[in-house]
């Protein structure tokens, strides 16, 4: 499904990536863990194509094709969908209009009914008529993203700290939500969506069933593996071994 | 008490009005041939009609309590289909209520400058526009100034009255024929609202690309009542400046102002809105959405000034930038007299965040329709209180110009 290969990436002339290489196979869930700063972000951002970072190196391909240069709109009809952390308030622009135009970029066509129908399961109904992300709350926040990746269903699914600011309430209807999106419900076997997970403290692991995981550190994938082994190491010793796993 | 204003008027006819650019009044044509009466809309030619129609004046009349015609300087059509409302041409209602003098230049001042000054010693035209106490007009009133010749002077007064407990809606469409480039229009409108009435106020201008614009407007508002005021102009026009005044004198009256504009290249439009709240419990607001684009220039006032206790009003400048080279002047004024009383304001000016525009790609939209929608977004204020008809267009005017922006 998805392939980095020798990615490296600037912002600002700033490196922020290097030589990062990665391949989420279909039906497959990954997850991303390092600390704050370590380019978790950045990663998603260049696989979705913000034009403020910049690939000095290496190619990103997806279903085979060379996305490295494709724009944000065109690699999001591909079916790349990303669940923003800190998305943008954009006054006057409802919800409904966001979820609308998920819904509407692969090619479906949307009554009101059909998105108040999406809007329910996430509790969402009395959100639909608000500004986009204007004084919603942590957990609206991601509630609101995943609504948004349910009209666009997107094939390949990142999802920056999709746990970070929830409740205890809502953790299980996001981990719910971000199952269906991967069709975990499927047999491993039948599933052709797949997914790349950045989490900070890995509640949302409990939730949803990671094949793999990476831990990255500076810009580097420093190493990976089981995500259930990286993750108890992760929780037993911090992040120190890995800093001190990445100067040797 | 005319002699009075003659007087106040003609000390004042070179006074330089206090914002917008000075105007040359000798650059226009004064005095212009009278336009034949018409006893339907549907007797205006076709191209006339349809001038009208995108400025929310629709020639068949349908849903419109009244429909008022200034062609010119000529009243050609007047008339309210609805028991309790009244509309004329403002020269017969002088005439027929002679209590109609102690609202002539009363809120609007004859010294306030050169134009008002040039309002007062002129032959003028205008509709007079009163619902009755207690009566509810649903639908709402439309009313259309037409400018159908290049170069002439437009010299209007208006006065609207809303009785005690009445509830009226009117829109303003404003208009030029299609050849026409250049003109001037100064129009004098003044509300008043009484105890409990309600008075909702909308206005479109759709002119000429030279024409030069003047409105000169305040409002005295009464106990409990609410006042309204909308203005939306998208198109081309070289330069409009006007800063109407709402004066709150009765206690938990309400005034909420929303100006809607679009300042294309060569347009220059120095707007705004004063609420001077000065009984217990009053709130106002003050609204605007501006975008100049390229060489267009938006100067967006606000004054708000809270002289009792217990007034709550806030004051709301945003604009937008596209393109290269406009220019937009946020100018957010409160005045507060008293302790207790809660004044705010927020403005802000600037670009489309491209953060927003990602945003929005990330959901599989191009740039461009991301775009779009941001500003469809940045324009859509709050016009709960419209009626429907009035609501609708609204929307539809600020979408016409949407699409001329991209």
């Amino acid at each position: 499904m998805l392939s980095i290969e020798h990615l490296s990436v600037e912002v600002d002339d700033k490196r922020i990536l290097n030589d990062v290489n990665m391949k989420i196979n279909e039906g497959e869930t990954h997850a991303l863990f390092g600390p704050n700063g370590s380019g978790k972000s950045s990663l998603l951002f260049t696989i979705a194509g913000v034009p403020r970072y910049k690939v000095t190196a290496g190619k990103i391909y997806y279903k085979n094709k060379d996305i490295t240069d494709a724009p944000m709109d065109e690699r999001a009809k591909l079916g790349i969908g990303i669940l923003f952390q800190h998305p943008p308030v954009i006054r006057g622009v409802k919800l409904r209009d966001m979820v609308r135009i998920s819904l509407e970029s692969r090619g479906r066509k949307v009554t009101d009914a059909d998105i108040n129908e999406l809007a329910k399961k996430l509790n969402l109904e009395n959100f639909l008529d608000r500004d986009a992300n204007l004084g919603f709350s942590g957990g609206e926040i991601k509630r609101s993203e995943l609504l948004q990746l349910l009209g666009q269903r997107p094939d390949f699914v990142m999802l920056d700290e999709p746990d970070s600011g929830v409740d205890l309430v809502n953790i299980g209807l996001v981990g719910r939500t971000i199952n269906e999106l991967l069709e975990k419900e499927k047999k491993i076997i039948e599933r052709t969506k797949s997914g790349l997970i950045i989490t900070h403290f890995g509640n949302i692991l409990d939730f949803v069933k990671a094949d793999r995981a990476y831990v990255m550190m500076k810009g580097h994938v420093l190493c990976q593996g089981n995500s259930v082994e990286l993750l108890e190491d992760i929780r037993k010793n911090g992040y120190g071994e890995c800093m001190a796993c990445a100067k040797r | 008490m005319r002699e009075e204003i003659t007087r106040r008027a003609r000390a004042a006819k070179d006074k330089t009005p206090a914002y917008g650019n000075d105007v040359d009044l000798n650059a226009f044509a004064q005095q212009v041939p009278a336009r034949e009466k018409i006893t339907s809309l549907a007797e205006l030619s076709q191209g006339v009609k349809e001038r009208a129609l995108g400025v929310g004046v629709d020639a068949s009349m349908k849903d419109r309590s009244g429909s008022f015609f200034q062609h010119d300087q000529s009243v050609v059509f007047s008339a309210s289909t609805i028991e309790g409302l009244e509309l004329m041409d403002i020269n017969d209602a002088l005439k027929k209520y002679e209590w109609l003098e102690e609202y002539f230049f009363k809120v609007v001042q004859p010294d306030q400058d050169k134009f008002t000054a040039y309002g007062a010693m002129h032959p003028f035209s205008g509709y007079f526009i009163r619902a009755l106490p207690g009566a509810k007009i649903v639908f709402p009133l439309q009313a259309c100034m037409y400018i159908g010749r290049e170069g002439m002077i437009q010299n209007v007064h208006n006065i609207l009255i809303a009785e005690e407990g009445s509830e009226l809606h009117v829109i303003t469409g404003c208009t030029t024929d299609t050849h026409v480039q250049k003109g001037l229009h100064i129009g004098v409108t003044e509300f008043y609202v009484k105890d409990n009435a309600k008075l909702t106020y909308t206005m479109v201008h759709n002119w000429g690309p030279d024409v030069v614009v003047r409105p000169r407007s305040a409002t005295r508002l009464g106990k409990n009542a609410v006042y309204m005021s909308n203005y939306v102009s998208m198109t081309k026009v070289r330069d409009v400046q006007m800063y109407p005044s709402c004066v709150m004198e009765g206690e938990n009256g309400v005034a909420r102002f929303n100006t809607v504009v679009y300042a294309p290249p060569e347009s220059h439009l120095d707007l705004g809105g004063k609420a001077i709240l000065k009984a217990k419990g009053c709130k106002a607001e003050i609204i605007a959405r501006t975008i100049a684009k390229d060489g267009g220039y938006v100067a967006s006032r606000g004054l708000i000034q809270g002289d009792a206790p217990g007034v709550k009003a806030h004051l709301e400048c945003r604009g937008l930038l596209l393109g290269k080279g406009g220019v937009i002047y946020a100018v957010p004024e409160l005045i507060g007299s008293l302790p207790g009383v809660d004044l705010s304001h927020e403005a802000a000016v600037g670009k489309i965040a491209e953060e927003e525009i990602q945003y929005l790609m990330a959901r599989g939209v191009d740039a461009d329709t991301a775009t779009a929608l941001i500003v469809r977004g940045f324009l859509d204020v709050d016009v709960r209180g419209l009626p429907p008809q009035l609501q609708a267009e609204m929307k539809r005017t600020i979408a016409l110009g949407e699409k001329s922006m991209m």
